[in-house]
């Protein structure tokens, strides 16, 4: 099988536009959490989430992305994906490749839900207007598939076009099917990651019905993500996307592009338990993890950081038991999830390029709002970043439906 | 200019992100000002809601250049 590198890399997030603004705050231990300003969510059990910001410092600029007339044709999440594909393919120098190019180029960015504010104002539009009033632009705004479809029509790109729909573990497993496919030759370069855009009030109602979501810190939301934390209450929602560039590794070396991590190990494994929670035992997680151990021909024990699930749920001291199954407790492991909130379908892509800065930098973020935590030797990175050697990083994703993503990732 | 076609130039140019001087009379909104199939649709739907009109859809595809959608929405006031 072909090897499988990362050569770009690109984010919007809760605490910034740009994978490098976003790492820094991140490993300062800000949090991007905050009250709703989207919509008034007064009147809804949960009232903060971790937006995207559009002002500010290291805010988002829509309009450095598309204009005012196209954003209109489509949701947020597109609108992100786009964005966070940009800045990868700018960081890769893959922005303008042949035609040749661009026919060994494919996309692969999924998302959890998609357009759902598109399709709930075009329902309540329906209501009240009627269907004639029903926008052209409404359905390919709102598809899944129509980042990865915007995307390779806004750079050319002609290879496979490909959208993975696996709630929560989308972004990981857009990662590991997208190097797949190179390492199968379908493709040389692929852009992969998830995209969503959440944040509305079918959204926040939808999860607070699943009784998934924190409800108890309106007063102090950025306390409110607190992965393995005694007190914690449910998920933070964020938005938001996260973009790699994988590229075959030859390809990369030969046109002297920048390789910041080998994609080693990828696994997959179904629960077949519940709609939305893991088995007590979370047999699934551990055998996702294990296969992709097997792929990257390493033993757990290897694995230095792991980026966890750890949404902030009954789910996390879970999770760190199968984790401590696998690779022992001689490890660095943290949630980022504590400080940008949860991005469903963009969380694994952004998480595994948390996973790959973390390989070269040496610093493993920290889990904040982490003070009474669970018995366990593993250094979950309470409240500050840990500094460590770091070889090989693991990260994982979970979804409803019991769906299970494991990558592993290695420095290069 | 009448008003029908100045309030028609301004929704044109807003949908399709066109030069005000390339919206003449005789502009075609796919050949000449750069429209596809579900723009059209979509400044049809713009016209019904800015004269309060409906357009149906055989007479919508009738509706091809700039100075058909003025004649067309002048005959249904």
């Amino acid at each position: 099988m072909r090897r499988v590198v990362v050569t770009g890399m690109g984010m919007v997030s809760p605490l910034a536009s740009g994978v490098g603004a976003t790492w820094d705050r991140l490993v300062e231990g800000r949090s991007g959490a905050g009250t709703i300003t989207r919509f008034d969510a007064s009147h809804l059990a949960t009232t903060y989430a971790c937006e995207v910001p559009f002002e500010g410092e290291g805010a988002f600029d829509p309009d450095a992305v598309m204009d005012p007339k196209d954003r209109r044709r489509v949701d947020d999440f597109i609108l992100y994906g786009v964005a966070a594909a940009d800045e990868a393919l700018e960081d890769a120098g893959w922005t303008d490749p042949s035609d040749e190019g661009k026919l060994r180029t494919g996309v692969m960015i999924g998302s959890g839900i998609g357009g759902l504010n598109s399709i709930a104002d075009t329902a309540v539009l329906i209501k009240e207007k009627g269907p004639r009033r029903v926008s052209p632009f409404f359905i390919p705004g709102a598809l899944i598939n129509l980042v990865s479809g915007q995307v390779g029509i806004r750079h050319g790109f002609k290879g496979p076009n490909h959208a993975v729909v696996t709630a929560c573990s989308t972004g990981a497993h857009a990662i590991g099917d997208a190097a797949r496919l190179i390492a199968l030759d379908d493709a040389d370069v692929m852009v992969a990651g998830g995209a969503e855009s959440p944040i509305s009030e079918i959204g926040i109602a939808g999860f607070n019905a699943c009784k998934a979501l924190s409800t108890k810190r309106g007063d102090a939301p950025e306390t409110a993500s607190r992965p393995w934390d005694a007190d914690r209450d449910g998920f933070v929602m964020g938005e938001g996307a996260g973009v790699v560039v994988l590229e075959e590794y030859e390809h990369a070396k030969a046109r002297g592009a920048t390789i910041h991590a080998e994609v080693v190990g990828y696994g997959l494994s179904g629960d077949a338990y519940h709609i939305t929670a893991p088995p007590p035992d979370h047999e699934g997680a551990e055998r996702a993890m294990r296969a992709a151990l097997k792929r990257a021909g390493i033993s757990g024990e290897r694995i230095g950081y792991v980026n966890a699930h750890g949404t902030s749920t009954m789910a996390d001291t879970i999770e760190l038991d199968a984790v401590e199954r696998v690779c022992g407790s001689d490890l660095v492991m943290s949630s980022t999830k504590s400080s940008i909130g949860h991005l469903l379908g963009a969380a694994g892509a952004v998480e595994a390029i948390f996973c790959v800065r973390t390989l070269r930098t040496g610093i493993a973020p920290p889990t904040l709002n982490l003070e009474n935590g669970p018995d366990t030797k593993v250094n979950l990175c309470a409240r500050r970043a840990v500094e460590g050697d770091f070889e090989y990083a693991l990260s994982n994703s979970f979804g409803f439906g019991g769906t299970n993503a494991s990558l592993v990732l290695k420095r290069v | 200019m009448s008003d029908t076609a100045e309030r028609v130039k301004k929704i044109v140019v807003e949908h399709l992100n066109v030069e005000e001087d390339k919206v003449t009379k005789e502009a075609s909104f796919i050949d000449d000002l750069g429209a596809d199939s579900l723009d059209t649709v979509e400044l049809v739907m713009a016209f019904e809601e800015e004269f309060g009109i409906e357009i149906p859809d055989d007479a919508a595809e009738t509706i091809q250049t700039v100075g058909d959608a003025v004649g067309f929405i002048d005959k249904q006031k």
